[in-house]
């Protein structure tokens, strides 16, 4: 959480609390200004000034009723704040200025987790990504997703949704028990595993968060290449240029792909979102070079809208 | 006094410390003195290990040699949220490999969020001839092989329950591994699988074993598949339903309602998966004599809702989403006087907007209508001081609290204050207070009332919470009895922790995520106080090659008697006396 970054480090009471002055004063000393304001509920304008520094977007501007009410109870940042982010015209110079804040203070997978929150695809599960909240386990939260596409309505008018999922169980009868038409038995829709050729660390994403390709590679691009390139440089250039990760277009050295419920790999970006939500089974970033043979190249669609990755 | 205690024979010692089952107790008896605790030693039979990092298989096994129960956690409660990154630990095979030898007589394994392979089982099924309780509750890193190694070969297999865990799930082929023979099951628990398991052999399996008490389906099985087996097993005294949707026919709700009817000892539901209205009547005539019930998954409103909880006049846990609604909570204070624990999920906890009318005035109901009321987990939107010092001044028995507004620092929606005062009457009311989770819109004040207040509280979550060091130090200082803390995004630094580091060694553990301990600290704290693994998570890089001052990402302290541990991935660094040296 981006509470938990610069802000917080300079808060009058955190001792040994990490400025991280050496490497940028200006954002720290601006940073401070906010904090100190902060304690005495500064108006939304003053906190405004010091999120835009730290998180490069118009916190403030959230543009929701509640984030007003909030500003006057000296609220510092939350995950509130990223939706509107996003949605910033600025969004590459969001992302450079992250990089410099955080270059020396505590970064979390919230931050990262955060910020592709897209309303590109109009998700309604925008308001609240930051990693772990809120607090429901992801089992649960599995569970709940893969009902929330069931209509739910008192009579049974649901019976759609019923006879798809007897057909899937009689399809699955059919086909042994792997397969299954709705991914709803299997649980494990919301959060799906992530590898990287050459990165023993595995990571989960949740597919649920996002609603649209690019806001799902975005968020494994921040994953998976924005720490190897934040360990070598600190002064905070997040651009890896050996590897310029564009995992959809098939131009960069990885391209990202899946497994689905038949145990074949896919190209990720070949079929419609929802059908590619009900068969992943995980995903893999795969090298290039290694990619061949998989569902054809993606190359053609170039007229999709990429975003900068970071 | 001492004469007196070596003239008795150590067969009459053990006898009578046979009667003494809990863990502190027997810890306490073993520090009477050295006979005692080599008696003791000897004829414990179940150990439970908090922490599996906090002691060593070999080091168990060499104090207490004829063990028959084990019992261990590994990761932290955070997991649980995708805090903790993958690969970070809590691997139970090396204990399993030490046990084998160790305890060929071992009956009991229970397991809460360890990594769990298939390797793993199979050294279970083979090793232990008397195996009768595997107990994985979010547990992974297994598939149904491993499950299937089980099932064949432990022959006096009474309980296995999977709850929560991730499993790689092949196929349901597994259960079919259990042989004709086998009739010894009183407990399964399957919920947490994808795969239909063979509905004849699950059918055959719950016909043979007549001792099932517990019988946890999963989602796969229709409903329509649910008479038969309960017609199999009338015994039944708990049951997870598959799938509870189906179309309307008269012919399945009749035979459904004549099953449930037929099970007289029936006290605990739960399942009910994508759950239709149509079908609950079926479960009506065994309302009344329901203790528990777990409908978080049961995607009913609150008019369904309401009519059931009404007729659950027994009703001791009720796990439900938020459909409920105030007006369901209101009935459930109204009808159902013995409740002892609520948990209120959110149905939609991405929703911008509240999806249903679940307000705190729905919990404020229960605690006053409940008086026995003493354990509490509670998702809503919005809360006020009134209302939580209404709900302490209510039960001041409660023992377990907690509270997630699903904005984090949400205000008191009506005064804007931060809700202090409220989570201050919570502690200030219920002495007997052992777990806290705490929401919304938090000072450093809330802290001091923790650190004057809770002295009985052994576990306590904050999120989102505080202004400064000062109330981190104020729980560090204040709370006596402390074992667990969980801090995230708070901005708590390196001074409360420095100065209240003795105090780290008397707690299990101490999480931090997103805050702002600086690696220097974390460094200074491995290196002064060598009984605790002080370790830090960072998939930034090595800690080393960034300044002092930087914060960690994630910080997990736990005291331990094993030292450092070597299992851990690239990205987690124990701070110690050779490591500061390695990273500097």
């Amino acid at each position: 959480m981006e509470g938990g970054l610069g802000l917080l480090g300079v808060s009058g009471g955190a001792g040994g609390g990490s400025s991280g002055a050496s490497t940028n004063e200006s954002t720290v000393s601006k940073v401070e200004v906010v904090d100190a304001e902060a304690s005495s509920y500064p108006i939304e304008a003053e906190l405004e000034l010091g999120l835009g520094l730290s998180i490069g977007g118009g916190g403030g501007s959230g543009g929701k009723g509640k984030a007003s009410a909030w500003g006057e109870c000296g609220r510092i940042l939350t995950a509130k704040d990223f939706p509107s982010l996003v949605s910033q015209p600025h969004r590459g110079h969001n992302n450079n200025t992250n990089a410099t804040a955080s270059a020396c203070v505590a970064v979390s997978g919230t931050k990262r987790a955060a910020e592709p929150v897209s309303h590109e695809g109009g998700s309604p599960t925008s308001v609240s990504q930051v990693v772990g909240w809120p607090p429901i386990r992801a089992y649960r939260m599995n569970s709940l997703v893969n009902q929330a596409k069931a209509p739910r309505s008192e009579e049974d008018n649901s019976v759609n949704e019923k006879d798809k999922s007897k057909d899937s169980s009689k399809k699955k009868i059919c086909n042994g028990n792997k397969a299954n038409a709705t991914g709803n038995e299997k649980g494990h829709l919301g959060f799906v595993k992530v590898n990287m050729d050459g990165v023993p660390i595995g990571r989960k994403v949740d597919l649920n968060a996002h609603a649209s390709y690019e806001t799902l590679a975005q968020t494994l691009e921040e994953m998976f290449f924005r720490s190897t390139s934040t360990i070598s440089s600190m002064g905070g250039e997040k651009q890896q240029s050996a590897n310029p990760s564009k995992l959809l277009d098939g131009k960069s050295e990885f391209v990202l792909t899946y497994e689905d419920k038949e145990g074949d790999w896919m190209l990720v970006g070949d079929v419609p979102w929802g059908m590619f939500l009900s068969s992943v089974k995980r995903l893999r970033i795969m090298r290039t070079s290694e990619a061949n043979g998989l569902a054809p190249r993606f190359q053609e669609r170039n007229e999709r809208q990429r975003s900068k990755p970071v | 006094m001492l004469r007196m205690a070596s003239s008795f024979p150590e067969e009459v010692l053990e006898h009578v410390f046979s009667f003494i089952y809990d863990d502190k107790d027997r810890n306490a008896i073993s520090m009477v003195c050295k006979s005692w605790y080599e008696i003791e030693r000897w004829c414990r039979r179940r150990i439970f290990v908090g922490n599996c990092y906090a002691v060593s298989p070999p080091m168990v096994i060499r104090r207490f040699p004829e063990v028959r129960s084990v019992e261990l956690k590994g990761k932290p409660h955070f997991a649980d949220f995708n805090l903790v990154p993958e690969g970070w630990g809590g691997y139970v095979y090396p204990w399993i490999a030490a046990m084998a030898t160790a305890y060929p007589w071992l009956e009991e394994i229970r397991l809460k969020r360890m990594v769990v392979t298939d390797e793993a089982l199979e050294l279970i099924a083979k090793s232990f001839k008397n195996f009768k309780v595997l107990v994985l509750s979010s547990c992974e890193g297994f598939s149904t092989d491993g499950l299937a190694a089980i099932a064949a070969n432990c022959r006096n297999l009474k309980e296995l329950d999977l709850r929560e865990s991730e499993v790689d799930d092949l196929s349901g082929h597994w259960l079919s591994h259990f042989p004709d023979s086998y009739t010894s099951l009183v407990s399964l628990n399957i919920s947490c699988l994808g795969s239909e398991v063979s509905f004849s052999a699950l059918e055959r399996l719950v016909g043979r074993c007549p001792n099932l008490r517990t019988l946890r389906l999963n989602r796969a099985v229709p409903l329509d598949r649910l008479a038969n087996i309960l017609c199999r097993a009338p015994q039944l005294v708990e049951l997870g339903t598959g799938t509870y949707s189906a179309e309307l026919q008269p012919d399945v709700f009749s035979s459904l309602a004549g099953a449930f009817s037929g099970c007289k000892e029936l006290r605990s539901l739960s399942g009910f998966w994508d759950a239709v209205p149509g079908y609950l009547p079926a479960i009506y005539p065994i309302c009344p004599s329901l203790t528990s019930l777990n409908l978080s998954y049961a995607t009913i409103r609150s008019t369904d809702l309401t009519k059931l909880v009404s007729q659950c006049q027994s009703l001791q846990r009720l796990w439900v989403l938020d459909y409920i609604e105030d007006i369901g909570l209101e009935a459930l204070a109204a009808f159902c006087k013995d409740l002892r624990e609520l948990r209120v999920f959110p149905s939609e906890p991405f929703a911008q907007e509240p999806n249903v009318s679940l307000t705190e005035q729905g919990l404020v109901s229960v605690s006053e209508g409940c008086p026995k009321l003493h354990s509490v987990l509670y998702f809503c939107r919005q809360m006020t001081n009134d209302a939580l010092a209404t709900i302490a001044r209510n039960r001041p028995n409660m023992t377990r609290f907690r509270l997630c507004i699903i904005e984090p620092r949400a205000p008191d929606y009506i005064t804007l204050q931060p809700l202090d005062d409220g989570f201050g009457a919570i502690v200030e009311h219920c002495k007997d207070l052992q777990r806290l989770s705490m929401a919304g819109l938090l000072t450093d004040r809330v802290f001091e009332h923790i650190g004057n207040h809770a002295k009985k509280l052994e576990m306590l979550s904050v999120a989102f919470a505080g202004d400064s060091d000062l109330g981190l130090h104020h729980v560090l200082s204040g709370c006596e009895n402390l074992r667990k803390l969980e801090i995230r995004d708070c901005p708590f630094g390196d001074k409360a922790l420095l100065v209240n580091a003795a105090k780290l060694e008397t707690m299990r553990s101490l999480w931090m995520s997103s805050c702002s301990v600086s690696f220097g600290a974390c460094k200074l704290l491995g290196q002064k106080i060598p009984r605790l693994n002080v370790e830090v998570m960072d998939e930034r890089g090595p800690p080393g090659s960034r300044p002092e001052s930087c914060p960690v990402e994630k910080l997990y302290i736990y005291r331990t008697v094993a030292g450092p541990r070597f299992d851990m991935p690239g990205f987690v660094w124990t701070m110690d006396e050779d490591s500061a040296l390695r990273l500097s």
